[in-house]
């Protein structure tokens, strides 16, 4: 047999390298998974990681794995400041609905005038009503001790009902003929979050992602406030003595999680989506979470790891198309992810070592 | 709008049904967290109840077969957050998040060709006497054979947790398992074992709506079902009883609200069905009051 033996400090190699044993290992299981279901697994794998960058159409799929990669990327930089303090924020999915039709509603409201305020009004109700969203969970924290992880997650189905009563009642576009969802908001100049570089799918969501990894960053390793976040999720004894407030790190951490989220939701509502309709939001806020910890917590690992999370999206789309691979065989896949990533971390803090006999 | 269209007898009854999923769910749930373990992957291991014992129940054509392979499918699951997170010590929210997000996925694709087919019934039990009480006897003792399942497990978790030894060191293990280890206790073992019954009785509980609830198969089904289920454990400060309650309680807003929609109350439709949801928050803020097990989501690792 043999045991786990603790490791004096976290082994810096694998800190890096389990999240690249975890893709490798992903892929080796999800390609039996697709040989299981009758697709061949070289194909499959190539099609997802490989064909969206390189192959020769890949000049349209390029564009969309920034577009895919932006909500990912600003929502679990957000989460991320949360679950290294051990504050649990796994709404992110709600706030971003929530911010999406606060965004949305904020743009309509002033239709058809054009002004260049208007965008900028619209960023801002987006990131307001995604804060304010996450502030519920946060105060019922902070005031009766309510568990933020199941208040955060029942806003979520809270959220959803939300977005079909606007899709289907306020919101709905008055010339729509009856139908449910909004107008389109990537027609109305001065609320359209367009392609700001031809043909990149670089649009102002991704830059508000390129910011807020920069700026996590400096929070994380140059700022007091991630030095007491990162103290208070290793020992919340030790912040406590040093003064830090858990109240007011639960209100932080919520906050600005639920502000990108809902960033996020305004960015997309306001581009790649364009409109709010019933079925607006397809699982960010969830997959998110599997950036957050593929990516270590750390910014530029969630960088990467929302990139890689995008390719699984976008390559996942091609593979439906031309494999028939099922949808749910890439979320299955993308759990699977995780999973690896979970089991292979134990190498981080643990040295695998054979049982010795003991001698009583 | 038409109040007098619902009938306090049938929402009764219909409310013992609407809770047994949930029910079954946070009783499997209770017993894991008793034993120091928070499993968030009450959803997944739900949907992916649901979708095999419907599976399982369509081709044999029978839904105690159905049931069975929903509460291995759900302990098979749940054993996958075991390995993770008892051996290979990995967090255990972290971990049953991603048991919701597998599960969610795996469910989806082994339920692909089964959508918009019908499940076998489920017939009713008629217990001889009981069931011709009027009025108490259509509401709750003419129902399918699980809704008495999930009650009698309450009674048998409420006993095996209060008056059996094996409960006692299950409780130890959850209060301090450093202690429980140092008396000799395995408390891997005893941990891994406590999360197989969590994910059976997830399993059932999933079944249990697509079997007999809806009964039809739908991708993500559950909607949220498995999260209620861990709000009403700890609404019932992790009394086995009091999950009856929670559970009941539950249900009956459920019921209430898609009774409320069919009378054609003036409210908007969404604004009825977020109210179970709406009502669980106000629940957990104002009525929970308990104290978590000691070891609640601590990991474990006996270094010497």
């Amino acid at each position: 047999m043999i045991r786990l033996e603790k490791r004096p400090q976290p082994s810096q190699v694998w800190i890096v390298a389990t999240p690249l044993l975890a893709v490798i290992a992903t892929m080796i299981a999800g390609g039996l998974l697709f040989a299981a279901l009758g697709k061949d697994p070289v194909a499959a794998i190539r099609t997802i990681f490989w064909d969206p960058l390189f192959s020769e159409n890949a000049w349209f799929y390029r564009p969309q794995l920034l577009i895919k990669a932006a909500p990912l990327i600003l929502i679990a930089i957000g989460l991320s400041l949360g679950f290294r303090a051990g504050i649990w924020n796994i709404g992110a999915e709600g706030q971003y609905i929530i911010g999406a039709i606060c965004g949305a509603g904020t743009g309509l409201a002033f239709y058809p005038m054009e002004s260049v305020l208007i965008f900028p009004l619209m960023i801002l109700a987006g990131l307001l009503g995604g804060l304010l969203w996450a502030m519920i969970p946060a105060l019922l924290r902070v005031r009766f001790g309510t568990n933020e992880i199941l208040v955060s997650l029942m806003l979520v189905y809270v959220a959803e009902q939300i977005l079909a009563s606007m899709a289907l009642g306020l919101l709905r576009n008055p010339e729509g003929m009856g139908f449910p969802g909004s107008r389109n908001l990537s027609q109305y100049p001065s609320a359209a979050n367009l392609e700001l570089i031809k043909g990149t799918g670089m649009h102002w969501g991704v830059v508000a992602a390129f910011i807020a990894v920069i700026f996590a960053y400096v929070v994380m390793s140059r700022h007091i406030l991630g030095f007491n976040i990162r103290l208070a999720g290793q020992s919340p004894r030790a912040a406590a003595f040093s003064g830090v407030s858990p109240g007011r790190l639960v209100i932080i951490c919520l906050g600005v999680s639920g502000a990108l989220a809902g960033l996020a939701g305004m960015f997309e509502v306001a581009g790649p989506s364009g409109r709010i309709s019933i079925d607006f939001n397809v699982g960010y806020g969830f997959t998110a979470i599997i950036v957050a910890f593929l990516g270590r917590l750390h910014p530029v690992g969630i960088l990467l790891a929302g990139l890689l999370m995008a390719l699984t999206y976008v390559g996942g789309g091609m593979a439906q198309g031309s494999l028939g691979l099922p949808v749910a065989a890439i979320q299955l896949f993308q759990g699977m992810l995780l999973f690896f990533l979970l089991a292979v971390d134990v190498l981080i803090n643990y040295r695998i070592r054979p049982a010795r006999r003991r001698v009583a | 709008m038409d109040l007098s269209a619902i009938n306090p007898v049938l929402l009764l009854a219909s409310l013992m049904v609407a809770a047994t999923p949930i029910l079954l769910a946070a009783i499997g749930e209770l017993v894991v967290e008793r034993s120091g373990v928070l499993n968030l992957g009450v959803e997944g291991m739900m949907i992916t109840g649901a979708v095999c014992g419907f599976v399982v129940a369509v081709n044999s054509g029978s839904p105690t077969l159905g049931f069975l392979a929903a509460a291995a499918g759900g302990a098979a699951l749940s054993l996958t957050f075991g390995i993770l997170t008892q051996y290979l010590l990995s967090n255990q929210v972290a971990t049953g998040l991603g048991l919701t997000l597998f599960g969610l996925g795996l469910s989806a694709l082994i339920g692909q060709g089964y959508i918009g087919i019908k499940a076998p019934e489920v017939p009713d039990l008629h217990i001889p006497l009981l069931a011709d009480i009027p009025v108490i006897g259509p509401i709750v003792f003419q129902h399918d054979p699980i809704v008495y399942v999930g009650l009698l497990l309450i009674a048998a978790v409420w006993a095996f947790l209060k008056y059996t030894r094996a409960g006692l060191i299950l409780r130890a293990v959850g209060e301090n398992h450093e202690a429980a280890h140092a008396l000799g206790y395995k408390v891997i073992r005893i941990r891994l074992l406590a999360i197989m019954f969590g994910g059976a009785c997830a399993g059932l509980g999933g079944a249990y709506l697509s079997l007999v609830r809806v009964p039809q198969w739908t991708e993500g089904m559950t909607a949220g079902a498995g999260w209620i289920a861990l709000a009403i454990v700890v609404f019932a400060s992790w009394k086995p009883w009091r999950i009856v309650i929670g559970a009941y309680l539950f249900g009956g807003v459920t019921v209430l609200q898609l009774n409320l929609q069919a009378a054609g109350l003036p409210v908007p439709v969404e604004y009825l069905s977020m109210s179970p949801y709406v009502a669980t928050i106000l629940v957990l803020v104002l009525l929970s009051s308990g104290r978590a097990p000691g070891s609640l989501g601590r990991i474990f690792h006996a270094s010497n």
